[in-house]
């Protein structure tokens, strides 16, 4: 029961096993998407349209066909239609007709890097040059590349058949939804502050960035069924999208997923896998496809650019009481930009009786948007948290002391309404002010440091595992969560330490769509906290088992058999307690093999807060801001791998300073991306980061069984926001885009270098 | 389509013979042609370091070379780190660090780390980042990295496990300082 | 009787009010209880007979996972929100 398992020090869990993956990861032998290989390989790429936005009037396909080596083309036209309305499809909520035209165009492109033909060579290098001989006739439009732009009056429509709530069912728009939430009196609020700031944000859509590129191998056999081997966070999720735009049975697909070279939100969805099994269709071949850094950067999702005005005040001793949100953000060539959680986080750690957030979200000439390791969260973060370090500094508070005063507990309403339970945010900024990083000194020309605190909601969603207990009395553990960061090992420790058994003894497996029950994506956090859970709970379930058999071996009854520290015992009579290899070679005679089993639809999800510190330097001729140290706190609940939590609470704090500092996409006028190639698409290398310190918090999740709390994805949130404040410290200007690059800050310091001579020279005169 | 050349090289110690495109580039001949899908596709630019292999002692990124350009040449993969029956100092620290979270960088994280050693074998921290600079992680954050090489590092110089000497040295900007003024960077 | 807090753009429906009583048993009869005080509240919230997949609910602080099944308790306090992922 859950009590005990708390009440007791943990055997494993909290140790640093090294993972049962790692070995082969460190030598080159574990299987990435791209790594795989069939006979009969044939290699697809993808045609792409080089226009932001254009009616496609023609595609000839008939002399990329004839190419030797060439074995099929295909086009939209070999998809069915499908509904243009909201579905649920797997657990999210998608519009199918608008993801089967992102995987290939019906009519019109809406992106540089939209695709919109498809073919299959004996050979990457012919498949490329076949994709020049497909000739599409396009009929230019102008491209739309910013939310001001796509929401002016007569603005060029994307969608003709787009429609919006406010606007009513005869108006074409580029606003997809509106969302609105309010609280309170927001004229009464902001009478009674005493210190009001507002500003207006722009933050620059920037990607996810993950090492590999996108992947897909599909084998269709003669019977109507298919296999697709992917890097993919969710093998539930392409088979269900891949079956939906295939117009396939869900069931005549396994989806194998590959280890992955990482995703943080941006793999899961699909591109190339129902293009694979379309090709192999066609070819009778298994087809591989993978693309290139290019294409991932021009026709993946990205997440959103945004605008963001934010108005906050507070009375003069630091309380808040009205914050003013109007927040638009790019969803992309279709509608789904993380909006709706941008608005429902950017003032989530803070209780503020009265509250207006508007949120709309824009579809513009930019590759759909996919999810960003808690998306929409960063971009409002940026706006609320400056904003809120302005007040503390007019109210000459330390910025953690004012988050303090102002800090969400227990019964807080979210903004959306509901109270939240137990959380920890708390215990966030009182572990970055009690951290070596805060108490120490920062001195020099142009050094500052900055505060700031982030909120993700976590997820719950569907998890299954399967726990087999062996004859030599080790386990194997069976489970469909892929592994992106070493899941797999916090889950075989847990099953081990519920079994007793040492974490070596049990082998985690991550397998395909067949072999497990449905699971959800590897994302929203949702990992260590559902899966974890279904684990416990099967390891709990084979226990139970085991319970059985001893009591049938001893004759005693089940209810009567305890299990401590790895060993079956019963009261009385002398019986020499029985470990879990003793009895697992009694199994046969005692009624045959035992496998634990446990699902979950895991409720109860804690959410998650992170606080970040960080001191800057700020080069006054270049405007290099260098990372001179920094610290992250995040309320975790229970650490079960604390080497890989704490790889978890680093790495998204990397990926916010170069969110902060460098990444941006860059369009022309045209609406081409000119910057699709790791070089200017500038993401922080080893020589751009210090060591980051972290303070792993755990405050319990109330009702799971180990107290877990999604660990994944708060800690992107506050790091830009963070090195907004200290460049603030260091050189005095308030920086409201992102990115922070040198360009930006030497124009702000210039800026403010030129008002103040001239004020200077004016009081001189 | 040109005709297929033979190429003779040294990978991994042996003594290799392979046929390939003039048009292919050394990572897809290691990929596609030997089979040796440790070192991985990123960029094909050069820009992320996943796909570094060793070729006569130099680090590099083998997408940018070709694959008839092996010719006569040594190479070292990811493949050819560890005995048969035990690991690299730089496979086990990062392992015992969990350097690793997805693992796709991790084999030219590897060579790079190993490139770096063979050079230096006491590197302070800001050298160790500067031989890193190449390789790209969107995971890590770079912390765990840093440790783990640092403490190969000293594990094999005193043949010890204790950690590395980080914090120590000229740091990362220093070290590129010197670089650009022209001074020797060890 | 269950209290349901009206999201800020439904209030148009219920005259302005930011919280209403509705009863039910689950979440399924409770929007139907909405839908007889307030006409027009069923077709914001429900499709094809369960809720909307852009909508989720929460009860006293809870996100359900019952759809309209979601039981709701004799004073439970009832939100209905977007529905999120992650990444």
């Amino acid at each position: 029961m859950a009590a005990s398992a708390k009440a007791q020090g943990y055997r494993v869990i909290g140790t640093r096993p090294v993972r049962h993956d790692g070995v082969d990861k460190v030598t080159g032998r574990a299987k990435y998407g791209a790594d795989y290989s069939f006979p009969g390989l044939l290699y697809g790429k993808v045609l792409r349209s080089p226009y932001a936005h254009a009616n496609i009037k023609s595609i000839k396909v008939d002399k990329a066909a004839a190419l030797p080596g060439v074995k099929a083309v295909i086009t939209a036209d070999d998809l069915p239609a499908l509904a243009d309305k909201m579905e649920q499809a797997g657990e999210q909520a998608l519009n199918l007709a608008q993801l089967s035209a992102n995987i290939l165009a019906r009519g019109k492109v809406l992106y540089d890097g939209h695709a919109v033909a498809a073919l299959a060579a004996t050979s990457p290098h012919i498949a490329e040059e076949a994709l020049r001989l497909i000739e599409v006739d396009y009929e230019v439009l102008p491209p739309v590349m910013s939310v001001e732009v796509a929401m002016k009056p007569g603005a060029p429509i994307l969608l003709p058949g787009l429609r919006n709530k406010d606007e009513g069912p005869d108006k074409q728009t580029n606003v997809a939804t509106h969302l609105q939430f309010k609280r309170g009196d927001l004229n009464e609020g902001f009478k009674s502050a005493d210190y009001v700031v507002e500003r207006e944000f722009k933050t620059a859509m920037v990607h996810q960035g993950y090492i590999e590129p996108h992947n897909a191998v599909g084998i269709y056999n003669p019977d109507g069924h298919a296999t697709i081997y992917c890097s993919t966070q969710g093998s539930f999720v392409v088979r269900s999208l891949s079956a939906a735009v295939l117009g396939m049975p869900e069931g005549n697909i396994k989806v194998v997923p590959a280890e992955i070279g990482g995703g943080f939100g941006g793999k899961t969805t699909i591109y190339l896998e129902p293009l694979s099994v379309m090709l192999s269709k066609k070819t009778g071949h298994p087809v591989k496809m993978t693309m290139t850094r290019a294409e991932v950067l021009r026709a993946t999702g990205p997440t959103s650019g945004s605008t963001i005005r934010c108005k906050m005040g507070c009375t003069k001793d630091g309380r808040l009481v009205a914050a003013q949100i109007w927040m638009a953000y790019e969803a992309g060539a279709f509608p789904g930009s993380p909006v709706g959680a941008g608005a429902m986080t950017i003032v989530a750690p803070y209780n503020i009786p009265h509250l207006l957030v508007d949120a709309y979200d824009v579809v513009v000439n930019r590759p759909k948007t996919a999810a960003y390791r808690a998306p929409g969260a960063s971009n409002a973060a940026m706006a609320s948290e400056t904003v809120i370090d302005e007040l503390a500094d007019r109210c000459g508070l330390d910025p953690c002391d004012f988050r303090i005063m102002n800090g969400a507990k227990e019964g807080t309403p979210q903004t959306a309404g509901p109270p939240y339970r137990r959380i920890g945010f708390i215990e966030t900024l009182e572990a970055i002010k009690s951290s070596p990083h805060y108490k120490s000194k920062l001195e020099g020309r142009n050094r500052g440091r900055g505060v700031a605190s982030g909120f993700w909601f976590n997820v719950g969603l569907q998890s299954s595992a399967i726990v087999n207990i062996h004859t030599d009395g080790t386990a194997s553990l069976v489970i469909g969560s892929v592994d992106i960061g070493g899941t797999r090992a916090a889950q075989a420790m847990i099953a081990a330490e519920v079994l007793g058994l040492d974490v070596n003894n049990v082998r985690p497996l991550v397998t395909d769509t067949d072999s497990i029950g449905h699971t959800d994506v590897t994302g929203g956090s949702r990992t260590a906290f559902a899966t974890g859970w279904a684990v416990y709970e099967a390891a709990q379930d084979a226990v139970r088992q085991l319970k059985e058999r001893a009591a049938r071996l001893w004759e005693k009854k089940p209810e009567e058999v305890g299990f401590d520290n790895g060993q079956f015992v019963v009261q009385g009579d002398g019986v020499k307690p029985m470990t879990v290899k003793e009895l697992a070679g009694r199994l046969a005679r005692t009624g045959g093999p035992i496998s634990g089993r446990a699902t979950v639809n895991a409720r109860g999800v804690g959410p998650a807060f992170a606080t970040t510190v960080v001191d800057v330097e700020v080069d006054p001729d270049t405007c290099k801001v260098e990372i001179l140290r920094a610290t992250v706190a995040q309320d975790v609940g229970k650490a079960i791998h604390p080497g890989y939590v704490e790889g978890q609470m680093q790495g998204g704090t990397a990926q916010g300073i170069g969110w902060a500092l460098n990444e941006e996409y860059f369009y022309d006028d045209k609406g081409i991306l000119r910057n699709s190639g790791l070089l200017d698409y500038r993401m922080p290398t080893c020589l751009d980061l210090p060591l980051i310190e972290t303070c792993i918090v755990e405050v319990p999740t109330p009702g799971h069984p180990l107290g877990i709390r999604g660990v994944g994805e708060v800690s992107i949130v506050p790091p830009p926001a963070a090195v907004a404040n200290a460049i603030a410290h260091a050189v005095g200007v308030r920086m409201t885009e992102l990115p922070m690059s040198p360009p930006r800050l030497l124009k702000a310091l210039l800026g403010k270098r030129g008002s103040a001579e001239t004020q200077a020279a004016a009081a001189g005169r | 389509m040109a005709k297929k050349v033979v190429v003779e090289a040294t990978i991994n110690g042996e003594q290799t013979e392979f046929l390939c495109e003039p048009r292919q580039s050394l990572l897809e001949a290691l990929r596609d042609i030997l089979e040796l899908t440790g070192s991985k596709e990123g960029c094909l630019t050069g820009d992320c370091g996943a796909c570094t292999v060793i070729v006569d002692g130099r680090p590099l990124c083998s997408c940018l070379m070709l694959g008839v350009e092996a010719q006569g040449k040594t190479i070292e993969t990811v493949e050819g780190l560890a005995q048969p029956d035990s690991l690299h100092v730089l496979q086990q620290k990062f392992l015992e660090h969990a350097s690793l979270q997805c693992g796709i960088c991790t084999p030219g994280f590897l060579m790079s780390a190993k490139a770096l050693l063979d050079h230096n074998p006491k590197p302070t921290e800001g050298e160790i980042r500067y031989a890193l600079a190449g390789n790209l992680c969107r995971c890590t954050g770079y912390d765990k990295i840093v440790r783990a090489v640092a403490d190969a590092a000293q594990t094999r110089a005193s043949g010890t496990g204790r950690g590395g000497r980080l914090g120590s040295g000229p740091s990362a900007s220093e070290q590129t300082e010197r670089f650009l003024q022209g001074q020797e960077v060890k | 009787m269950a209290t349901v807090v009206i999201p800020a753009q439904l209030r148009k429906l219920t005259g302005g009010k930011d919280r209403v009583s509705a009863s039910g048993r689950n979440i399924g009869r409770l929007i139907e209880d909405l839908e007889r005080q307030f006409p027009g509240f069923k077709e914001q919230l429900l499709q094809d007979g369960d809720l909307k997949p852009s909508i989720a609910v929460s009860i006293d602080g809870e996100m359900g996972t019952g759809g309209i099944l979601e039981p709701v308790g004799e004073d439970s306090e009832v939100f209905f929100l977007p529905a999120l992922g992650g990444g």
